[in-house]
C-alpha cells in the first residue's frame, strides 16, 4: 500500500495543484485515463470545500488530502478541521448564503461523479472519503 | 494554467471568450467581468467554453449568478461549449435545463427563443 499525502494552507490557489497532484498519483497506481478527470474534478471540489470551511472558520490549519494505492481501488481523503465538518449544517457560518449554495453544489458533484464516497465530521473536523477502481486489479473485468 | 478572457461585440450580444481553467481560484476574474459588463449594460451575453480546459462547481456558480444579473435587466445568458467533460458536469448538476447550450457562437448569437 503506497500512500501520497498533502498538506496546504487554505488558500484558492493551492487546490489546482492538489488537483495536478491527485491525477499524478491515480495514474500511477492505474486508474484508468478515462476516469481520471473525474478524479482531477472531485479533488477539486473537496478540497475547495475544505478551504471555505477553513477560511469561513478562520481555522489556520492547512487541508490535508490523503492519496492511498490499494489492491483493488485507489482512494482519496480530504480532510477539514473546520468545526461541524462537511456534514455540519450549511449557511450558518460567517460564509453566507451564496457560499452555502456552491458549498451544496460542490457536494452535488462529487455524488454525481464518484460512486463510492462517504462523507463524515465531527467536531475536530471532517473527513470525504472517494474511491475508484484500479485498471488490471485482480478480479475484475 | 490560468484564466483568459476576451469580449467582443456581435450585433446586440456580447461573446465572452473564456480560456483556461475555471476554478475556486480563478472563478473571481470570470465573476468580476460578468458583473462589469451587465453594470455596463450589456443584458445579452453569450459565454464561449470552447477552450476552457476545466470546469468546477465554483465556475458554474458564478454562470448562474451571471445569468441571475441579466435576467434582472431581461437580458440572457448562453453557453457555447462541445466539450464532453464539460458538458457532463452541466448535466450531473441539471444546469443544461437553465442554460441554453449552443454548439457555435454563431448559432448563441443568432438564436432567439
Amino acid at each position: 500500500m503506497a500512500t501520497v499525502e498533502l498538506r496546504f494552507s487554505a488558500q484558492p490557489e493551492h487546490v489546482r495543484t492538489a488537483r495536478l497532484v491527485a491525477a499524478a498519483v491515480a495514474r500511477r497506481a492505474g486508474v484508468e485515463e478515462a476516469l481520471l478527470d473525474e478524479v482531477r474534478l472531485a479533488v477539486g471540489e473537496a478540497c475547495s470545500r475544505a478551504v471555505g470551511l477553513h477560511r469561513g472558520n478562520a481555522v489556520t490549519a492547512p487541508v490535508r488530502v490523503v492519496l492511498t494505492d490499494e489492491e483493488k481501488v485507489f482512494s482519496i481523503e480530504v480532510g477539514d478541521e473546520a468545526p461541524g465538518g462537511p456534514a455540519g449544517p450549511a449557511g450558518t457560518g460567517p460564509a453566507g448564503d451564496s457560499d452555502a449554495a456552491e458549498d451544496d453544489m460542490g457536494l452535488a458533484v462529487i455524488s454525481g461523479l464518484v460512486d463510492d464516497y462517504e462523507v463524515t465530521s465531527g467536531e475536530a473536523g471532517g473527513v470525504i472519503r472517494m474511491s475508484w477502481p484500479v485498471a488490471g486489479a485482480p478480479g475484475l473485468p | 494554467m490560468d484564466l483568459s478572457l476576451s469580449t467582443r461585440t456581435v450585433g446586440d450580444r456580447t461573446v465572452v471568450e473564456v480560456g483556461g481553467e475555471i476554478d475556486v481560484y480563478t472563478a473571481p476574474k470570470l465573476r468580476e467581468q460578468l458583473v462589469e459588463l451587465v453594470n455596463d449594460g450589456s443584458y445579452h451575453l453569450v459565454v464561449d467554453m470552447e477552450r476552457v480546459d476545466f470546469l468546477d462547481s465554483t465556475g458554474l456558480g458564478v454562470l448562474v449568478g451571471g445569468l441571475k444579473r441579466v435576467r434582472a435587466h431581461e437580458g440572457s445568458l448562453r453557453l457555447v461549449c462541445n466539450q464532453e467533460r464539460i458538458l457532463k458536469i452541466f448535466r450531473i448538476t441539471g444546469l443544461t435545463k437553465v442554460f441554453p447550450i449552443h454548439t457555435t457562437v454563431e448559432e448563441a448569437v443568432s438564436a432567439t427563443d
